[in-house]
């Protein structure tokens, strides 16, 4: 029995609450979410004899052009990234980028990440990040070259294997004093979107900023995402993937599943132990196990989806 | 041969006090300094006679904005570090402003009547 034949109002209400975790610097983290009600499997030995549905990868934040001490080089650790998803074992389907591919939203930084990020030969979906959208038009750069298919300043949805995926952007018209944003058009847009889906349709939607509040005084969060979170309470599969804050955190309630991915650059700090969101400097030899990729694996007929963090070492 | 140096210096500031009060206000360009360091500019609030020129300065490894809360008032390009932005007050009131990347960033700048101008 799968959640889209409950009423999931009465049901979902009384399992409201947040149920696991935030992880702060774990590797190989497994969740799988099944009929709404996560459950964590294990680590990557388990994951990987699950390996039979669709899988794809996610990137993040990959700062071409950063070149700071926090990381000089993050050509050669985006490289890493690419290598390492062309290694796997299991060839994923395509590629969600979930933004700040450049530093600076430069052409010479836009051009490096496309040089490397397609030796991965797959399909790569974009959403910018605030770092995309810096260039004197703010944001005609981005959408020259990833949103011509596009709706407003990028959105859009596509579907694959049965999986409804949705591409906001939540980084632009931003309010001072506020949060991330997406706007009653984005919102409009979405409501359409999903109108006649149904309800055991799983979503997969991904934006930069993380949609959920996670820490209000460094801004990370989504001012209007309980909106679109809203639009979504029907389905009995979501599942959220986001990036921004450089660094795994997770979060399930109810039928929906957070998920924040690592940087291929630089970390950034846990909420509150700095006192600011900036790079955070790690040693040399440590760098490596606080970057790195997310792998993502659905089952087609079992409504699971698997979410396995790799960093680039370690 | 101290106390003639210190006469000359005492010359000195006398004469600049003098050259100073009898340009207009307008004139004498008062300029300030907002750092922006660890996500906030510093100082947050400041206050200022018309004429100022305010400039802040990116002490930080991720780019940030100077952005006017009312439209086109002002708004800089994004400030990697080190890059500088300068804008001119002549008109008093409050201008609240935020970085248009990281909203949560926000400060204000109260331009005061230039005091002592003479009017033409």
């Amino acid at each position: 029995m799968t959640m889209s034949s409950h009423d999931d109002d009465r049901d979902g209400v009384s399992r409201r609450k947040v149920l696991e975790c935030m992880t702060w610097a774990g590797t190989g983290v497994l969740w799988t979410v099944a009929g709404g009600v996560p459950t964590s499997l294990g680590i990557m030995a388990e994951a990987a004899a699950q390996t039979s549905g669709m899988t794809f990868l996610q990137i993040s934040d990959s700062h071409v052009g950063f070149d700071k001490p926090a990381n000089p080089n993050v050509l050669s650790t985006l490289e890493e990234a690419i290598a390492k998803v062309k290694a796997l074992k299991t060839r994923p389907a395509f590629m969600l980028h979930t933004g700040d591919i450049t530093h600076l939203s430069k052409d010479k930084e836009f051009d490096d990440a496309q040089r490397i990020i397609s030796q991965a030969g797959l399909d790569t979906h974009y959403v910018p990040g605030e770092h995309d959208i810096i260039d004197e038009q703010q944001g005609q750069k981005y959408k020259d070259r990833y949103g011509k298919n596009a709706k407003g300043a990028g959105w859009y949805s596509f579907d694959q294997n049965g999986v409804h995926f949705i591409g906001l952007v939540n980084v632009v018209n931003l309010k001072a004093g506020g949060l991330g944003n997406l706007g009653a058009e984005q919102l409009a847009w979405l409501e359409d979107d999903l109108k006649g889906k149904s309800a055991s349709t799983p979503i997969v939607v991904f934006a930069h900023i993380p949609l959920w509040v996670v820490y209000e005084t460094w801004g990370w969060g989504t001012e209007d995402g309980g909106q679109a979170l809203a639009l979504l309470k029907r389905f009995g599969s979501v599942t959220v993937l986001n990036g921004h804050i450089h660094q795994v955190m997770q979060k399930v309630e109810g039928n929906v599943a957070f998920h924040t991915a690592r940087s291929t650059a630089f970390p950034q700090p846990a909420p509150g132990a700095a006192p600011s969101p900036g790079p955070m400097k790690v040693p040399d030899d440590k760098l490596r196990s606080v970057l790195g990729i997310a792998d993502i694996t659905y089952k087609v007929g079992t409504e699971r989806l698997a979410i396995i963090d790799q960093p680039l070492q370690g | 041969m101290k106390l003639p140096g210190l006469l000359r210096g005492a010359f000195a500031a006398a004469l600049l006090l003098a050259l100073a009060s009898a340009l207009p206000a307008a004139a004498r360009a008062a300029e300030l300094e907002v750092k922006i360091d660890n996500f906030t500019f510093a100082p947050q609030r400041i206050t200022v006679k018309a004429g100022t020129t305010v400039t802040w300065t990116n002490e930080d490894d991720i780019p940030h904005t100077v952005t006017s809360t009312s439209a086109g008032a002002f708004r800089s390009k994004a400030l990697d570090t080190d890059d500088k932005f300068s804008f001119t007050f002549t008109t008093p009131g409050t201008f609240e402003y935020f970085c248009s990347l990281h909203p949560h960033m926000t400060g204000s700048v109260v331009v005061e009547a230039a005091t002592g101008a003479a009017t033409p």
